[in-house]
């Protein structure tokens, strides 16, 4: 008898091992934060510990899909996300997304204009501005004969003789085939095959040239002289240009892709009310400007007189007005036209 | 009741319980579900339509694929990526063969304390994530890194050679983080080698060389072939260390399968390829089995005669 209720009980502790312990306590002070890697700065966190006495634990992903693959999924526990506009309707049409009305939040008042009410996120029902930026590519001055190169796609893709086998690609397929569909002025969501067999035929040529396709370290890589050109961010072009102030960056005339990021909170967070306090304190002015002034990209929040003056004096984070007409803000494609980058992609690789 | 009139097959079902049950949770209800996806068509935004009816059509699309042309066409992109990947990861297993097995053999001939403490190093790169062992080499790799700037300055007539983002790099890193997989196991049969039979083999008039070859590899085989698969595996599927220290360039099969997750949004054929993986992984591990089973008959051959 004794012997059997033990046996029973064992067998009742292995299964037990499978059950979910399920229970919730109220929102403890704590936040998870899923953000881009290296897109935050890490000080800054402390301050909103300090100020507010909730914990944030930071988590990175690569790319938009990488997020909405996690969301997708199920299961992923994080409280505020960084989805770019580019993908923001899909998060929204599939139901991934928690309403959080940001107008109501107090510090909605210091958002920039173009920034309250996008074409993505009518209302600013589900998000609020963080940071925007572009894709365009920088170069070493001291390293391209003359000191200078032209401001086109042409120079990336068709590179001169000196600079062959110098310089990198993003290891992203939407940022180099944005690029490419710019140079070769065919539309970046395009659903015709021959638009994709043109710019397959361009990267193909490109690939010879490149020493690899990264979207990792791009700060460092430009720094340390490990390339001479490549395809970069804004931003991320400015960070170099900090250690080795011969690095230019280049808005090409055939245009450039434009990022706007936001702040969201995903359907399935275990603390919204925490993720409303943080996306909240983020839109106060200062805190928006020490995140630009740490990583060098512009925010959405009016804070332009917080700006570092080693900041205000790059073209890559200033951006001469001229300009303005060369962005091209990130478009969301149709699965047909992903299909066809898909297979650009793979064929380019493979 | 007593103890001796419960059903002994009752008794048998709840012992192995706890094993069949995680088997389910953990392989089998897990692989069941990608099977599944695979036969799915793909939704608009990521994902399955998981009410659809069932098509082959991603197992199609590993071989076939609608060319720019509209014609469809014969597709060798995935099948080059796997026959790289596989030609990557039995590269990698002989190199760590060969960088192993003197090593294990060595370790065997040391005294028992020794012994431990090597274990004990061997096991030491594990304690560090793989992917910071894998910047690791990026660093130690690059160009102006001291290894490539010496062997640039000691052969100045092979004209600047580049150590990273290209296949040697891939194989430096894969064999370093897969080496410890073969010493261990190879390690732990010659441990328990009977030392007689080769000084038997030298007396018999055999030298070094045919000592080894003769006697001490074949009685370490076992744990060369678990070395072996332990190295192969997982090397098949790596995806860190080829995009990190190949530069992006070339696709390996793991990269493809996180590319159909990711950024192609295509989860049925992600889950096809890895059906693919899975079929060839088995493929081996059928050759291994049956080649311990003749292993076996050998030696029960032996014994008889």
């Amino acid at each position: 008898m004794k012997v059997k209720s033990m046996r029973l009980a064992m067998s009742g502790l292995a299964l037990s091992c499978f059950a979910a312990f399920g229970a919730h306590a109220a929102e403890p002070k704590e936040l998870f934060f899923y953000n881009w890697t290296d897109y935050y700065p890490v000080d800054l966190l402390a301050k909103f510990e300090k100020e507010t006495g909730i914990k944030v634990t930071m988590d990175g992903y690569d790319s938009n899909e990488t997020l909405l693959a996690k969301l997708q999924a199920g299961g992923a526990a994080y409280d505020v996300i960084v989805p770019s506009q580019s993908i923001m309707q899909t998060l929204i049409k599939q139901d991934l997304l928690m309403e959080i009305d940001t107008p109501s939040l107090s510090n909605f008042q210091y958002v920039k204009g173009p920034f309250r009410d996008p074409s993505f996120d009518p209302g600013r029902k589900f998000s609020a501005p963080y940071l925007w930026g572009t894709t365009g590519f920088s170069y070493d001055s001291a390293r391209v004969p003359g000191g200078k190169l032209d401001d086109s796609w042409k120079e990336f893709f068709e590179p001169r003789k000196e600079l062959q086998g110098q310089l990198a690609a993003l290891d992203t397929s939407s940022s180099v085939i944005n690029a490419a569909s710019h140079y070769l002025n065919v539309d970046e969501c395009s659903e015709n095959p021959q638009d994709a067999k043109r710019i397959l035929e361009l990267l193909q040529k490109q690939k010879p040239f490149l020493k690899m396709y990264s979207s990792d370290n791009t700060v460092d890589r430009m720094a340390s002289g490990e390339v001479i050109m490549m395809q970069n961010w804004n931003g991320s072009t400015a960070r170099a240009t900090l250690q080795k102030s011969t690095i230019k960056y280049v808005y090409p005339r055939e245009g450039l892709a434009m990022f706007q990021d936001n702040f969201a909170v995903p359907k399935s967070a275990p603390h919204p009310g925490n993720a409303k306090i943080f996306i909240d304190w983020m839109m106060k002015p200062e805190n928006a400007a020490a995140v630009s002034n740490a990583i060098a990209y512009a925010n959405g929040i009016q804070s332009d007189q917080l700006l570092d003056p080693k900041w205000k004096v790059m073209d890559a984070i200033n951006m001469p007005d001229e300009y303005a007409s060369r962005l091209r803000p990130e478009k969301e494609c149709s699965n047909k036209a992903r299909e066809l980058q898909d297979r650009i992609w793979s064929k380019l690789k493979g | 009741m007593s103890v001796s009139s419960t059903s002994p097959a009752l008794n048998r079902a709840l012992l192995l319980s706890p094993v069949v049950l995680t088997l389910l949770a953990l392989i089998a209800i897990p692989l069941g579900i990608m099977g599944y996806i695979s036969l799915l068509p793909r939704n608009t935004y990521g994902g399955v339509d998981w009410q659809a009816q069932w098509q082959l059509q991603s197992y199609v699309q590993l071989f076939f694929q609608e060319g720019f042309d509209g014609e469809l066409e014969l597709n060798w992109v995935y099948a080059q990526a796997l026959l790289r990947s596989v030609l990557q990861a039995g590269g990698t297993t002989v190199l760590c063969f060969l960088f192993g097995f003197p090593v294990a053999l060595w370790m065997s001939s040391l005294t028992p304390r020794r012994r431990n403490l090597m274990v004990l190093l061997i096991t030491i790169p594990f304690w560090t994530n793989l992917l910071i062992r894998n910047y690791a080499w990026l660093i130690i790799l690059r160009e102006h890194g001291w290894v490539a700037q010496s062997l640039n300055a000691l052969l100045p007539s092979a004209g600047g050679i580049t150590l990273l983002y290209n296949d040697f790099a891939v194989s430096v890193g894969l064999v370093y983080s897969f080496l410890p997989f073969m010493i261990l196991p190879i390690y732990s049969t010659l441990e328990k080698l009977d030392w007689r039979l080769v000084e038997a083999a030298y007396d018999l008039g055999a030298n070094r060389w045919h000592a080894l070859r003769r006697i001490i590899l074949p009685l370490s085989m076992p744990g060369v072939i678990a070395g072996a698969l332990l190295v192969f595996v997982p090397s098949l599927g790596a995806f860190i260390t080829p995009a990190i220290l190949g530069g992006g360039k070339t696709l390996m099969i793991g990269n493809l399968i996180q590319q159909q997750f990711g950024t192609a949004r295509n989860w049925p054929l992600g889950s096809s390829l890895s059906f693919l993986l899975l079929a060839i992984l088995l493929v081996s591990l059928v050759l291994y089995a049956l080649y311990s089973r003749r292993a076996a008959k050998t030696i029960n051959r032996g014994a008889k005669a």
